[in-house]
């Protein structure tokens, strides 16, 4: 069973049992327009919920990327560190940045379901 | 992630200028971002790396009216620009253009420019954000004699690319006969346009400046070409960047002289020797004993960009200077940037290997070595076949 979860940040949150599979949505991957640059935290690296945690750059700018969840990252996703333009073309499926292992599952209510993050989206195009 | 839709250019005005032709670019899907006070687009569905991609193999057109046409009047006009920059004026033949920058007591660039001989008049073109100051400038520093006139009623566009010469041969007949850094006036579907073979991105193309009321058709007839895509502001900035061209407010400035910005090529002979333009005894001092800081290319090891305020340290982590331009270029297919470094650090390494610098990224510092500029190879048409 997972379930899939947002960040007011746009970020995106796959979490099933005590793993999260993090990328940024396809609204921020349009709006960033071609990524050319993607850093990811090393595996084993403990953050706190809201540390900066990844960066994806596109031409003009560089984003920070937040951590929607206190844990510990268990895997990165070198495929997108290889090769950006992944992000762009599949940011909720093979784009994904990278795995945590969530340590607050508490802290998931903070998070957004897909009707409230697709309406803040609304909100903001 | 911080709010992707956050732009970096130019500042919120409560109401922003357009020029003749932000209805098309709107129409185009244009991306619309404030920028030097006008409402312009940063990119259309192409995207920045596609419209990059596309001036670099055929023709990109660019709106830029929101740069400063002026044309300056009188018997003494040369002369008279030659007092307040240090460029050859009173030696341009009909016909022809140099750059050039407006200097201040300091020898710092107020601004830089392109200055065309038209034959009848002298033509200037300056950046956007400084066409008011420049105008200003220019009133109170030359003489009466020279009168000073602000083409408001011209736009002005720019083709860019290796297809760009097809497209204009076959709109505007005459115009291949151009080499780089000469114009001539045309007409373009009827409208009276002055073109010049010169541009902003390191390849072969052309600036049109036509009047308003003919620029969104003449604009439109490009784009109707296929070869043509519109370019918006972002690609504008990529490619230049790769060309090594310096963006004033950011490369250059008030406080850089353009001996430290290696624009020393601009400054001929006769100027060095004889002054005669605002801050010439710093410019000459420096010509003499070398600057203290010089502006380099620079090129990152690995994949990370490095953007402006970048600080730049030397092999011992000792910091020697900042990135004034920093990001990804395309067609380099890598991260690049420009900035200012102490002078012995200014040149690329004496045994082949290239000068060792760091850079200061989200507090780690990355291998990168300063790098010859243009970091693309030029594409301007000099007279030979190509």
């Amino acid at each position: 069973m997972s379930a899939l979860y947002f960040s007011e940040d746009h970020e995106w949150l796959l979490v099933e049992g005590d793993i999260g599979t993090c990328g940024i949505t396809e609204f921020a991957q349009e709006q960033l327009g071609d990524i050319v640059y993607v850093e990811l935290p090393e595996v084993g690296r403990n953050v706190a919920q809201s540390d900066e945690i990844a960066v994806v750059e596109s031409v003009k700018a560089a984003s920070e990327i937040y951590a929607p969840v206190s844990g510990d990252v268990t895997e990165s996703n070198e495929d997108v560190a290889d090769d950006p333009a992944k992000v762009n073309a599949d940011a909720m499926g093979d784009g994904w940045f990278f795995k945590i292992r969530i340590s607050e599952p508490a802290e998931l209510e903070s998070l957004m379901d897909k009707a409230a993050y697709d309406a803040l989206v609304a909100g903001q195009s | 992630m911080n709010n992707p839709s956050d732009t970096t250019t130019g500042d919120e005005t409560g109401s922003m200028l357009t020029t003749p032709l932000h209805a098309l670019q709107v129409a185009l899907g244009g991306k619309m971002v404030p920028f030097a006070g006008y409402e312009m687009a940063v990119s259309f569905p192409l995207g920045v790396m596609g419209e990059h991609n596309h001036t670099r193999a055929r023709a990109g057109l660019f709106d830029v009216s929101h740069m400063g046409q002026v044309r300056l009047h009188g018997d003494n006009a040369a002369t008279a620009l030659e007092s307040l920059l240090p460029g050859d004026i009173q030696g341009l033949a009909p016909g022809a253009m140099r750059y050039s920058q407006l200097t201040n007591d300091q020898g710092g660039i107020i601004d830089d420019l392109m200055v065309t001989n038209t034959g009848d008049h002298l033509f200037l073109v300056v950046n956007g954000a400084n066409k008011v100051g420049d105008l200003d400038h220019m009133q109170s520093a030359l003489p009466g004699a020279t009168t000073i006139e602000h083409c408001t009623e011209h736009a002005l566009l720019a083709l860019q690319g290796p297809a760009a010469v097809s497209v204009m041969a076959r709109l505007a007949p005459g115009v291949e006969a151009l080499v780089f850094m000469t114009a001539m006036a045309v007409t373009i579907g009827g409208a009276d346009c002055y073109v010049s073979r010169s541009g902003y991105t390191g390849e072969d193309g052309f600036e049109i400046s036509v009047p308003n009321s003919a620029a969104e058709n003449v604009a439109r007839a490009l784009l109707a070409e296929d070869e043509v895509e519109a370019i918006g502001l972002g690609a504008r900035d990529s490619l230049r960047l790769e060309a090594g061209l310096c963006l004033h407010g950011h490369d250059i400035d008030t406080t850089t002289t353009p001996i430290e910005a290696a624009l020393n090529w601009s400054v001929p002979k006769r100027r060095r020797q004889d002054g005669g333009f605002p801050g010439a005894d710093v410019i000459q001092a420096q010509l003499r004993d070398g600057p203290a800081r010089k502006r380099v290319g620079i090129l990152p090891d690995g994949r990370a960009p490095a953007r402006e305020g970048t600080i730049i340290q030397d092999a011992n982590g000792v910091d020697i200077g900042a990135v004034t331009s920093g990001g990804f270029g395309p067609s380099l297919g890598g991260p690049l940037a420009m900035g200012y470094v102490v002078a012995e650090h200014a040149t690329l390494g004496q045994t082949g290997t290239d000068s060792a610098l760091g850079l200061v990224v989200r507090g780690k510092s990355l291998p990168a070595r300063v790098a010859k500029m243009p970091f693309v190879p030029a594409g301007y048409f000099r007279g030979q076949s190509n």
